[in-house]
């Protein structure tokens, strides 16, 4: 059952520091001063929890936890860096991930089994990025007015699915997953899938043509446009891709809470916006890194880990999270304008 | 309560009449031989019997929660029991000011008598306030408003005695235990009830000296939030005694955050009463040894009591004239012992 206490990854990532600032020039080494910026709050952190609870934030088991709960608003969360980084914004990431949850839980409790739910889920997920997406980029509408749109009809349907009522699932295959025996060498299956989805928007980011166009897109659509790029399209699969983000973590949230309730993913888009913004990705598009998202996701879930384990309660939290915000956008402001 | 009836509200309400003169008839006929005063001079107690026909506006928030779901159900399905009962519901909304235009409208359709769950009791008093002034009674259920004027009868349950019993059961279950270590799992915190809830919790725990809460986290009424929040007591305590959770909604995810981290060494109280808990409870197999009520049978009983008023009648059982100002109801313990007689009740 015990597994041997592993150390804080970042506290090995630091090292390369001090040979990077001076020489590098550019966008990658701005990028990198932030990430490394960003590395040192979530260090700091990890003292923090450390000289206050020490037993309790430096255990193997605590740090499976805040891994774990990082993974279903980090799956969105890479989601949403790509559609920012295009320009665009997915304000119906919470109520997606609510609506795919309960569809697929209620699937579940007419026994189609764990493929029955997964397959729901992602479909769910993905059906709502596609009417996002199309809306947007071939109905011409703002990003910001179709998704708010989706927002209030997937709630609302969530709502009219489950009548309110808290679907419970009971496939103890699904439910497993969830559960300590089914780790992998001491990795909850949830953290490995959004490890998973975390490498595969990275590479998708640095090293596809898809990518690169994302970027182009919101950097400039008329000469992504010019430049021979289908900007239509593009915007399509970039809020599909959203939706499938979503689709998968509705499916995490049913194996974390094993079950499907309306008032899932309460807030999502505005904790995923937070995480990527903090985690460099420009709000009006052209710029943003898969790696900075992740990081912010996972400051965020410290934070309220070490203030669980502090006993400190929910006000003084959200005060704190909207100071981070503040305080984590300024410094990158005054790194990127340095270089 | 001068309108102009519809055609056929006009033939119901003339049915009603003179089903009612039928019936005061009969009983009149029946009664005459024995009581003197209880038939003749004040006013009756409501029973069963078809009366005057009442129209009863209700007006509930969102129904996004296992609770306030069963809320509506109870009160749509106590109003079709009575044959004398019409009701008029609004779609239930969270947003203060959409509530307050269902109940202006309500108030505009004359309704003859109103039932308030307001999203929120003192963001509402002042169109309590308006429908009382217009003449049309007010039974403000659950949530109260900020002043006695702008309701004729106010039926809820009790934040404060839910805490206290919760904290009682347990004091009682560890009296025997030296230095006990007790958790709470609160509801949303910036909720009166919620803060209700904590005081009757932390009063029943004085009674106990042995007994001392060493946390407290705030959910928000969500198995989402219930798991995750759950998930971190559980790690920042690796070792306590007993737990109370506000609400059995956020309770399935507490309950899955306990089987996910392999614990079973503490008892755990819920709270309102959800079917799933009760199942659990009598199952016996969990943590989970008991859940004190908040009962949603209190829309049924808000039915109950706006039907009597609207016949200008009393409550079956006391020996007043007119039903009372206030009724709180009682947060019973539900444990293995008389689940059996509570499970009827428990929402899903």
């Amino acid at each position: 059952m015990t597994q041997p206490v592993s150390p804080p990854r970042d506290s090995a990532d630091k090292m390369p520091e001090a040979a990077q600032v001076p020489s590098w020039r550019g966008l990658l080494a701005r990028a990198d001063v932030r990430i490394l910026s960003l590395l040192g709050v979530l260090a700091v952190l990890v003292v923090i929890g450390g000289i206050t609870k020490p037993d309790e934030f430096l255990d193997t088991r605590n740090l499976q936890l805040v891994l774990t709960q990082a993974s279903v608003i980090g799956v969105v969360t890479v989601g949403m860096t790509f559609v920012i980084m295009s320009g665009g914004i997915d304000l119906s990431v919470g109520a997606i991930v609510a609506l795919a949850s309960v569809w697929a839980t209620t699937v579940a409790t007419q026994e189609y089994g764990f493929a029955g739910i997964l397959f729901t889920a992602v479909l769910v997920g993905l059906g709502c990025g596609l009417v996002n997406g199309v809306l947007i980029a071939y109905g011409g509408m703002v990003p910001f007015i179709a998704t708010l749109a989706m927002l209030a009809s997937a709630r609302g349907l969530a709502l009219q699915i489950t009548d309110g009522q808290t679907q419970i699932v009971t496939i103890d295959s699904v439910l497993k997953l969830g559960e300590r025996g089914s780790y992998v060498l001491g990795i909850p299956p949830l953290v490995l899938v959004f490890a998973l989805v975390t490498v595969i928007g990275w590479l998708l980011l640095n090293r596809t043509t898809f990518g690169r166009r994302a970027v182009a897109v919101g950097g400039n659509p008329e000469a992504a446009r010019l430049a021979g790029i289908d900007v239509r399209r593009q915007r399509l699969y970039l809020y599909l891709l959203s939706g499938l983000c979503c689709g998968i973590a509705a499916f995490l949230l049913i194996v974390l809470s094993g079950s499907g309730q309306n008032t899932n993913g309460n807030l999502y888009e505005l904790d995923a916006i937070a995480a990527a913004i903090i985690g460099g990705t420009l709000l009006s598009g052209g710029r943003g890194t898969i790696v900075g998202s992740v990081l912010g996701v996972l400051i965020f879930t410290t934070i309220t880990n070490i203030f669980a384990l502090n006993n400190l309660q929910s006000d003084v939290q959200q005060i704190a999270k909207g100071a981070i915000i503040v305080a984590a956008v300024l410094v990158q402001r005054r790194t990127a304008n340095a270089t | 309560m001068s309108h102009i009836p519809s055609r056929r509200g006009l033939l119901f309400g003339t049915a009603a009449v003179s089903a009612t003169a039928v019936l005061a008839a009969c009983t009149s006929n029946e009664t005459s031989d024995g009581d003197e005063d209880a038939g003749t001079s004040g006013q009756p107690a409501a029973d069963d019997q078809p009366g005057k026909q009442v129209t009863i506006g209700f007006a509930g928030p969102q129904a996004d929660h296992g609770w306030l779901n069963a809320i509506n159900d109870q009160a749509k399905k106590r109003a079709q029991k009575y044959s004398d009962v019409s009701l008029e519901i609004t779609e239930g909304s969270n947003d203060t000011a959409q509530q307050i235009g269902q109940i202006e409208t309500l108030i505009n359709k004359k309704v003859d008598v109103l039932v308030i769950l307001p999203a929120d009791g003192k963001a509402l008093t002042q169109v309590g306030l308006k429908a009382m002034r217009a003449g049309i009674p007010v039974v403000n259920l659950d949530r109260i408003f900020n002043t006695p004027q702008a309701y004729r009868c106010w039926i809820g349950g009790d934040n404060y005695g839910m805490g206290f019993n919760a904290g009682q059961y347990i004091g009682e279950k560890l009296k025997g235990k030296a230095n006990a270590k007790v958790v709470e799992l609160a509801g949303i915190d910036n909720l009166e009830l919620t803060r209700q809830r904590t005081q009757g919790f932390d009063d029943a725990l004085k009674n106990y000296p042995n007994l001392r809460k060493v946390a407290r986290q705030a959910a928000d009424f969500t198995v989402e939030s219930g798991q995750a929040k759950m998930a971190q007591l559980l790690q920042a305590q690796p070792q306590f005694d007993a737990l109370w959770n506000h609400d059995d909604d956020q309770g399935v995810g507490a309950l899955r955050a306990v089987s996910q981290a392999g614990r079973d060494d503490f008892l755990m109280v819920g709270g309102a009463g959800s079917l799933s808990a009760m199942q659990a409870i009598k199952q016996d197999k969990g943590v989970l040894k008991a859940t004190v009520l908040y009962p949603p049978t209190m829309a049924a009983s808000a039915i109950d009591l706006a039907r009597a008023l609207g016949q200008d009648k009393g409550v079956g059982g006391l020996a007043e004239f007119e039903i009372p100002a206030s009724i709180t109801l009682y947060s019973a313990v539900v444990d293995k012992a008389n689940v059996d007689q509570y499970m009827p009740t428990g929402f899903r």
